[in-house]
């Protein structure tokens, strides 16, 4: 599918190669023009284009055709897993009976899956590349071999996992958390090779991504166009930025953390094991001073995204480009401080979990700042209502709802009721189906006419939209009222817990069992309008939105080294839409 | 360097902090390894603090071998240092040689490292054997793969650079070298001297 795609790049990018009279600009007389002709003439192999390819958009197609596959495997755990929840003991289709051992790997799967195989490439890796040198305008990231390398290690990652549903006793089955000593004991988890091997597929995808973010960070750093100072930089690239100096400055002690995982479970070290003198609540610690920033990390880049679609979309600048800067690393440095408000229960000290509950409540002021910048950025503009936009104005007003309802989280006292209820299942989910989804169809729908040359088809964007959106909320305000009334999170089977099948509580779970799988269903709609429009859809100009950003100042899609006209020059923001000394309603950034 | 089919990009070429994309990306790497050592240490540490009983394990660790390996690796700092000098002066050979002598550093200081473990490992001291050896074990492993993953970067450059050949990266590496150097010093007292 991604060879479809890339095709059609090609073909387009070699029309205006055709035109363009020379190479890129050279500073430094860097062999300009022999990469230049190199391209035009020598044309790799296919199987070295797609697949041993160093350039930035095809690893980010890479990345991101690989989040789409695991989404799927990710909505199949959780289709099956909740059908057994809504029918317990029903033969599901497309899978049969779910054992309770099959119920906690698919939960496991759904989990980690999700989180480290489908929001991490898509939100950061896939859009990272595709976009970072396009919008700081130049022809790739600074190292691009080294970026072929992170999606090989990620593409491993992704296989030893799927590997490892296969195994002796299954995939691993203690929660994408794998809180020790479920996780560090085969015979607690039964999963003697499954979990090892999860393991070592999150390890291998940290260090991918580590490999990426370095590329990227550095890339940023260095390799700008000409003329693009720092708050020239579009906000999106900003917060993945900031998004890869978060997970690089916090993934340390889950690396570390998985080392010692891995030793206790394979050679019966005891760092877990308070027997041996170990203690596993250090796992929570270490997972979750990961684990929290890791919300921040897919989080920034989801609002940077929708920075971008609003102003696009509303025709109007950025209101306080600065303001929105300062609280991403605001809420990034404030996101080191909270990570124990997963462990309230966990036996803390109550006063340090007082301290936690502080900075936990702390961090939504920069957040809440955030939603009313876009606010602001609404008022008065002239909105249109495209499918790109209606994702990113969903993903707003669906963000907040998972905001506010962190706040009975966050406070230790409520939590203690809340806590491993669904209603931390709803919460957690409004806000990553917000990030992890409808920010990326925002994005996907919004980079399509650059990415493939085409438009997607806006009607059935359209219905994909309001059915995905309705459908999302069937299912988690459900969970909401369920986890309010004490439904547990871990629990198989409900039929064995009188008190949690009282009046209608059974009919809540159906409901959200059957919105998710109204919500799968429609998933259908877009991956067919994605690939269709693909190849058949409606041919897209070059700045099909009128935006200002470089990406826009390219061919749709962009050839081999990007700028066929030479790298541009920037001279002014990247948001300065309806300017009243212009007679268009926008000002790219590289126009004179 | 670059194959015909994939030219090297103009961003490859381009600073605009004035700082080479090389060295940057190596104190990004240093900087996300710091946290990874913070980790292991951290709750190393942590874990001492509320075992004070742990000692009379620790009191079984050679402190005169690590406190050699300590001045080796200070040395092999040393002449990293002069590498970078030369390399500054243009002279590729010197760079390689004063690299060469770090190398040995390196290679010195996993021989008595690995002289060390057997002696352990013999006397039953295994990773396993008690959590105190399991940190042990654990923090200077990951910090020995630190020595011997930088051994062998730094024999490629070595090797260019006898040539004459891409002489910025004798920096860059010496910037590693530097940082493996100071985890050790945080490695020694930690595991050698509290007692």
């Amino acid at each position: 599918m991604s060879s479809t795609a890339t095709d059609t790049a090609h073909g387009d990018g070699h029309g205006h190669d055709a035109h363009a009279p020379s190479g890129w600009d050279d500073p430094h007389g860097h062999g300009g023009h022999g990469a230049h002709d190199a391209h035009g003439h020598a044309e790799p192999h296919w199987l070295i284009k797609y697949f041993w390819s160093t350039d930035h958009k095809i690893i980010g197609m890479q990345y991101l055709f690989t989040g789409m596959f695991m989404a799927l495997i990710g909505g199949f755990a959780v289709y099956v897993f909740r059908m057994q929840l809504a029918f317990p003991g029903m033969s599901v289709p497309f899978y049969g009976r779910v054992t309770a051992t099959d119920y906690n790997a698919l939960v496991t799967t759904h989990g980690s899956v999700m989180i480290f195989w489908v929001a991490m490439p898509v939100l950061i890796a896939a859009l990272g590349n595709y976009l970072i040198p396009l919008m700081i305008g130049c022809d790739d990231m600074v190292f691009p071999r080294l970026n072929r390398l992170s999606y090989q290690l990620f593409l491993i990652s992704a296989i030893v996992l799927i590997y490892s549903f296969f195994v002796d006793g299954g995939a691993f089955g203690g929660a994408w958390t794998a809180y020790p000593p479920l996780s560090a004991k085969a015979e607690y988890n039964l999963t003697p090779t499954g979990a090892p091997l999860w393991l070592f597929a999150v390890a291998l995808e940290f260090a991918a991504f580590l490999l990426g973010g370095i590329n990227f960070v550095t890339t940023v750093m260095n390799s700008r166009a000409k003329g693009m100072k720092m708050f020239d930089v579009p906000i999106v690239v900003w917060m993945i930025i900031i998004a890869s100096i978060l997970f690089m400055a916090s993934v340390g002690p889950l690396i570390a953390g998985a080392v010692m995982l891995m030793f206790d479970q394979t050679i019966g070290t005891g760092f877990f094991d308070p027997n041996k003198g170990g203690d596993p609540v250090l796992w929570q610690h270490l997972f979750w001073f990961f684990g929290h920033p890791e919300v921040y990390v897919v989080l920034l880049p989801a609002m940077g995204i929708v920075a971008e679609v609003i102003t696009t979309f509303s025709r109007k600048k950025l209101f306080a480009y600065k303001s929105v800067l300062y609280t991403a690393v605001g809420t990034g440095g404030l996101s080191f401080f909270v990570w124990a408000h997963h462990q309230f229960i966990a036996g803390i000290d109550p006063r340090m979990a007082n301290i936690f509950s502080v900075t936990t409540l702390l961090i939504s002021i920069p957040v809440a700042e955030m939603v009313f910048v876009y606010i602001a950025t609404l008022f008065g503009g002239s909105i249109r209502l495209t499918t790109p936009m209606l994702w990113a104005l969903a993903f707003i007003a669906e963000f907040l709802l998972g905001g506010v309802t962190g706040i009975f989280l966050g406070a230790s006292g409520a939590d203690i009721y809340f806590h491993d209820t669904y209603f931390v299942i709803a919460h957690f989910h409004y806000t990553f189906f917000p990030i992890a989804f409808i920010a990326s169809f925002a994005a996907l729908t919004y980079w399509f006419p650059k990415m493939f040359g085409r438009y997607m088809n806006d009607t059935w964007g359209k219905v994909h939209f309001w059915i995905s959106i309705i459908s999302f909320n069937c299912i988690f305000i459900p969970l909401f009222l369920l986890g309010a009334r004490g439904d547990h999170r871990r629990i198989y089977d409900y039929t064995h817990f009188p008190d949690l099948m009282k009046s209608g509580m059974q009919d809540l779970r159906i409901l959200a069992t059957l919105s998710l799988v109204v919500l799968l269903v429609t998933q259908v709609i877009f991956l067919v309008n994605f690939f269709y429009s693909m190849v058949k859809g409606k041919k897209a100009e070059q700045n099909p939105w009128k935006a200002n950003t470089l990406e826009w100042q390219c061919p749709s899609p962009p050839p081999h080294g990007n700028f066929p006209d030479g790298l541009p020059t920037v001279h002014r923001g990247p948001y300065e839409f309806s300017h009243p000394d212009r007679q268009e309603d926008y000002w790219p950034q590289n126009a004179s | 360097m670059s194959s015909s089919a994939f030219p090297r990009p103009i961003a490859t070429t381009r600073s605009a902090t004035g700082i080479s994309t090389g060295k940057l990306a190596v104190w990004w790497l240093i900087a996300s390894e710091i946290v990874i050592f913070g980790g292991v240490l951290g709750s190393y540490i942590m874990h001492r603090i509320g075992h004070p009983e742990w000692a009379s394990q620790a009191e079984h660790t050679n402190t005169w071998l690590g406190a050699f390996n300590t001045i080796v690796l200070l040395s092999s700092s040393l002449s990293a240092v002069l590498a970078h000098n030369a390399a500054e002066m243009k002279d590729g050979k010197k760079a390689a040689k004063f690299l060469w002598f770090t190398i040995l550093g390196a290679a010195t200081f996993l021989v008595v490292k690995s002289f060390e473990w057997t002696h352990e490992i013999n006397a039953g001291l295994t990773i396993t054997s008690h959590t105190f050896w399991s940190f042990y074990y654990t923090a200077a492993g990951i910090h020995g793969l630190h020595v011997l993953v930088g051994g062998i970067i730094m024999a490629v450059i070595a090797v260019d650079a006898a040539k004459g050949k891409d002489l910025q990266r004798v920096e860059a590496v010496g910037l590693y070298w530097h940082f493996v150097d100071i985890v050790w010093i945080f490695l020694f007292p930690l595991l050698y001297i509290s007692k």
